[in-house]
């Protein structure tokens, strides 16, 4: 196990490096940042003194090493466009996406869970039909048209729901949550059901193959054999064991909604790691840049690495086996 | 869910009449002006980025020794009156009794140490004031500023330079601008201390921004408002859907699609000004082209070729079709309200296919040539649309270019390596306001200090020669004289391509009076909210 552990850290040391190295070599083709940190009547002089006090002559190689050795180090240098800290503006930035990627997957797991239950409890029906048709549409409109749609029925017309930011956001600490205020929960809806309801799709479509399979299998017609009720049946049985591989895939999910909130921030201009990245790609503000791929290639690291783990604990066959082969 | 929305509905009303009761109830209400932009501005520093939003922005915290009215006239702020000892030797009397937002008084040392600031090598806007050399301390209240040489737009630069507290910067060891170079932050990016007419209350970047009136400021006040709420809004979409639902009270810019809409709805509307940006092409003057057919010498250092090409562009289809009747077709590089413009010079060649094509075949090229062409796509007002449209019009008269429109990061990093055949520059003269600015950076042949804008590598020795007298005469008569004869020799030369002045649209509400500057800085300390 422990090596088992060890193992895997490394791998995942790799393959940080290889994200870091090729968000590098993908930097050359983003722009100059001078460009846009001087005046425009700068001198020619002036912006190759900033350039070289920079150190963005220098070979890609050399400002690779530079940033990993600054990295290992917790530094990632200062941003070009916020001239703050980078560590700073991701840990402000942090919260607000963390806290709109769990309340999307929670919205995604409330709606479709019971959407995959019901669809495959009564298969023919004709709101099942309606169901699995909604459910194509939420999974074949891109998420930026939903968005737009969103605002203009909820804000525009109806005038309920914020259309833009955070709300109002209380402090804890270091961490500001939306979840206190009523503003901020109320700025939470529709960026959340948006981010959501690919998710949503996917979930039910997952739900319903799961339970289908669990409903036709032995286990569960012993169950009805014994003379338990539907009820019972359905969820205390069937459901219970559709929800493992359920479970699995919404973890990995959860990397992918991180990495997708890009979107969703940019139409709500919701205050997160998506919009800082989005704003450093058109400001070519490097040290952000790279911060962000290797936080999310963290994230996504970490993820895949619990799920693992989680196999280990969940699964008794996978350590019997590595005991006999060990 | 009914439920809900019911009690919602009369909380939403119970609410209201809440409000209502308070703006009775109080005699001074509470005026708040909620705006949006495309971008968040860079940082409190005034002395850490260029970029006009965010000069424009902090103007109304940090004031300089002058400033802009919404005209665009040059009026005492910090200093009450000013005057040249010697032409490079200027005495400025500041202001008494102003207080800084933490209640430290404003004295010359304030000035001094603010103008070091500026221009201190490590600054990034040391280029913002260029010609000062050095600055002394007479009294308490004097100050005088020597200048390396004559120049005679400095005023026009100085109300780009904003003063600090000296004290205040002492404490917070802030003496220096935010500099990313020494890999540390400063203090005054995240908080402010000035002596303008809003302080600011809270700063969350990229998501609000907002500022309260300053109840000891030194002017009469002609706004009324009590507070100022900043939300960068990068989405189009979603900050006109934001105007429209009535969570934002001002919004910048407009996109020239959205006018109609924002027009049509009700309680909000637009309001428009030509800009000061003027959109031109800039070209390749160096021995061959980067693109093209045409490799053993380069078509565009003739002056029919250049002339071809330029007679080629319906400018009048362009406006009418692409910019929907809102821009400014311009013959010069600059906009009327730029001292050199002249209304006489500013007269366009008439768009003529067949005089273009037989311009073309007297240079040698009846069957015309391939050429490179770059474009920004989310730079200026329909930049890549307005590109595809000349495309075209060079099309007829056998010019094949190739359009590359691209972020405008890249676009930049291109032409400014010279790596473009013919590229779409703007250039609104900011913050000199002068032809200056176009004649320095644009037209001079490349040096160290000039033409930073020209990769192309035009040069015009008689250009160069008006352009070095500009930057010392003093005479302003004299001076625009021979701007307005740079710029028309430049005209003539086809130096550059003049496309037109780029239109400037702002949404507001019904009840908020604003004027548009044509700077494309709002000056909210001329607002009122009825």
């Amino acid at each position: 196990m422990f090596a088992f552990v060890i193992r895997r850290i490394i791998q995942s040391v790799l393959v940080m490096l290889a994200v870091a190295m090729i968000a590098f070599a993908m930097f050359r083709f983003v722009g100059d940042p001078v460009n846009s940190m001087l005046p425009e009547n700068a001198s020619t002089q002036e912006r190759g003194e900033l350039r070289a006090q920079l150190g963005l002559d220098a070979p890609v190689t050399v400002q690779f090493t530079r940033f990993v050795t600054g990295a290992a180090q917790g530094k990632f240098g200062i941003s070009y466009r916020n001239k703050r800290p980078v560590s700073d503006l991701i840990a402000e930035r942090l919260p607000a996406t963390l806290e709109l990627v769990f309340s999307a997957a929670i919205f995604a797991l409330a709606v479709g869970v019971p959407m995959g239950v019901y669809t495959a409890l009564h298969r023919r029906g004709f709101i099942s039909n309606l169901l699995q048709i909604i459910s194509l549409i939420g999974i074949s409109v891109p998420t930026f048209v939903t968005g737009i749609l969103l605002i203009l029925v909820f804000s525009v017309w109806l005038n309920w729901l914020p259309s833009f930011g955070r709300g109002e956001v209380e402090q804890l600490g270091w961490w500001s949550t939306g979840f206190l205020t009523v503003s901020g929960l109320k700025s939470l809806i529709l960026p959340a059901i948006m981010l959501g309801l690919f998710q949503v799709t996917l979930i039910m479509r997952l739900v319903r193959a799961e339970m289908l399979e669990v409903l036709r299998s032995d286990y569960v017609r012993f169950a009805r054999a014994r003379g338990l009720v539907n009820r019972a049946v359905n969820y205390g049985h069937a459901l219970r064991n559709t929800l493992m591989p359920v479970i699995t895939i919404v973890g990995l999910q959860l990397g992918s909604m991180i990495a997708f909130a890009i979107i969703t921030e940019t139409v709500f201009q919701w205050p997160g790691m998506g919009l800082l990245f989005i704003q450093a790609v058109s400001f070519a503000d490097i040290p952000v840049m790279s911060a962000y791929l290797v936080l999310v290639s963290l994230f996504f690291v970490a993820i895949n690495m619990i799920v693992d783990l989680l196999y280990f604990v969940v699964d008794p066959r996978l350590s019997v086996n590595n005991k006999a082969s060990g | 869910m009914k439920n809900f929305l019911t009690t919602f509905g009369m909380m939403k009303k119970t609410l209201a009449a809440f409000a209502l009761f308070l703006i009775l109830a109080t005699p001074v209400s509470a005026k708040t002006l909620r705006m949006s932009e495309g971008g968040d501005i860079a940082a409190m520093d005034p002395h850490s980025m260029t970029e006009s939003f965010t000069i424009g922005f902090l103007n109304h915290v940090y004031e300089g020794l002058v400033k802009y009215t919404d005209e665009l006239v040059v009026e005492p702020a910090l200093a009450t009156s000013w005057e040249f000892v010697e032409p490079t030797r200027i005495r400025f009397h500041l202001r008494k009794g102003v207080k800084f937002h933490n209640g430290n008084p404003f004295t010359a040392d304030d000035v001094v140490a603010s103008l070091l600031r500026a221009s201190d090598d490590s600054s990034p806007v040391k280029s913002n004031i260029p010609g000062m050399a050095s600055v002394k301390k007479i009294d308490d209240f004097t100050v005088e500023l020597i200048l390396s040489g004559t120049d005679p737009i400095v005023m026009n630069y100085l109300t780009n330079i904003y003063i600090m507290d000296n004290e205040w910067m002492v404490e917070h060891n802030a003496l220096l601008p935010a500099d990313i170079r020494k890999g540390k932050e400063n203090f005054a990016v995240a908080n402010s201390n000035g002596t303008g007419p809003f302080m600011l209350e809270s700063r969350q970047p990229d998501a609000r921004t907002v500022l309260v009136v300053n109840p000891d400021w030194w002017d009469t006040p002609k706004h009324n408002l009590t507070r100022i709420e900043f939300n960068p809004i990068a989405s189009d979409a979603t900050r006109i859907a934001a105007l429209l639902s009535g969570e934002l009270d001002f919004i910048t810019p407009a996109p020239l699609q959205d006018i109609n809409r924002i027009n049509a709805a009700n309680g909000v509307s637009v309001i428009e000004a030509p800009a000061l940006r003027t959109i031109m092409l800039g070209m390749n003057f160096g021995e061959a082209l980067h693109n093209s057919n045409v490799t053993d010498k380069n078509p565009l250092r003739d002056l029919r070729v250049r002339q071809a090409l330029n007679t080629a562009i319906n400018m009048d289809l362009i406006h009418e079709k692409v910019m929907r009747g809102k821009s400014r077709n311009s013959a010069l590089l600059v906009a009327p309200a730029v001292p050199g413009y002249s209304a006489k010079a500013d007269v366009r060649v008439k768009s003529d296919a067949t005089l273009a094509k037989q311009l073309l075949a007297e240079a040698g090229y009846p069957d015309g040539f391939e050429v490179g062409f770059d474009c920004p796509n989310d730079r200026y007002v329909n930049d890549e649309e307005i590109c595809q449209a000349i495309t075209a019009m060079w099309a007829r008269i056998g010019v094949k270019a190739q359009l590359t429109a691209q972020t405008k990061s890249k676009h930049f990093t291109k032409t400014l390596a010279g790596e473009s055949d013919i590229f779409m520059v703007g250039w609104a003269t900011l913050p000199m306001l002068d032809s200056y600015s176009v004649l320095s950076a644009l037209l001079h042949t490349r040096g160290d200090r000039m033409g930073a804008w020209n990769p192309g590598g035009y040069s015009n020795l008689k250009i160069d020669e008006l352009t070095d007298k500009v930057a010392v005469e003093l005479d302003p008569d004299k001076r625009t004289a021979m701007m307005t004869e740079a710029l028309t020799i430049a005209r003539d030369d086809v130096a550059m391509i003049p496309l037109h002045q780029q239109p400037l649209a702002w949404g507001i509400r019904d009840g908020v009076h604003l004027k548009v500057s044509s700077d494309n800085k709002p000056r909210l300390w001329y607002v009122t909210i009825d």
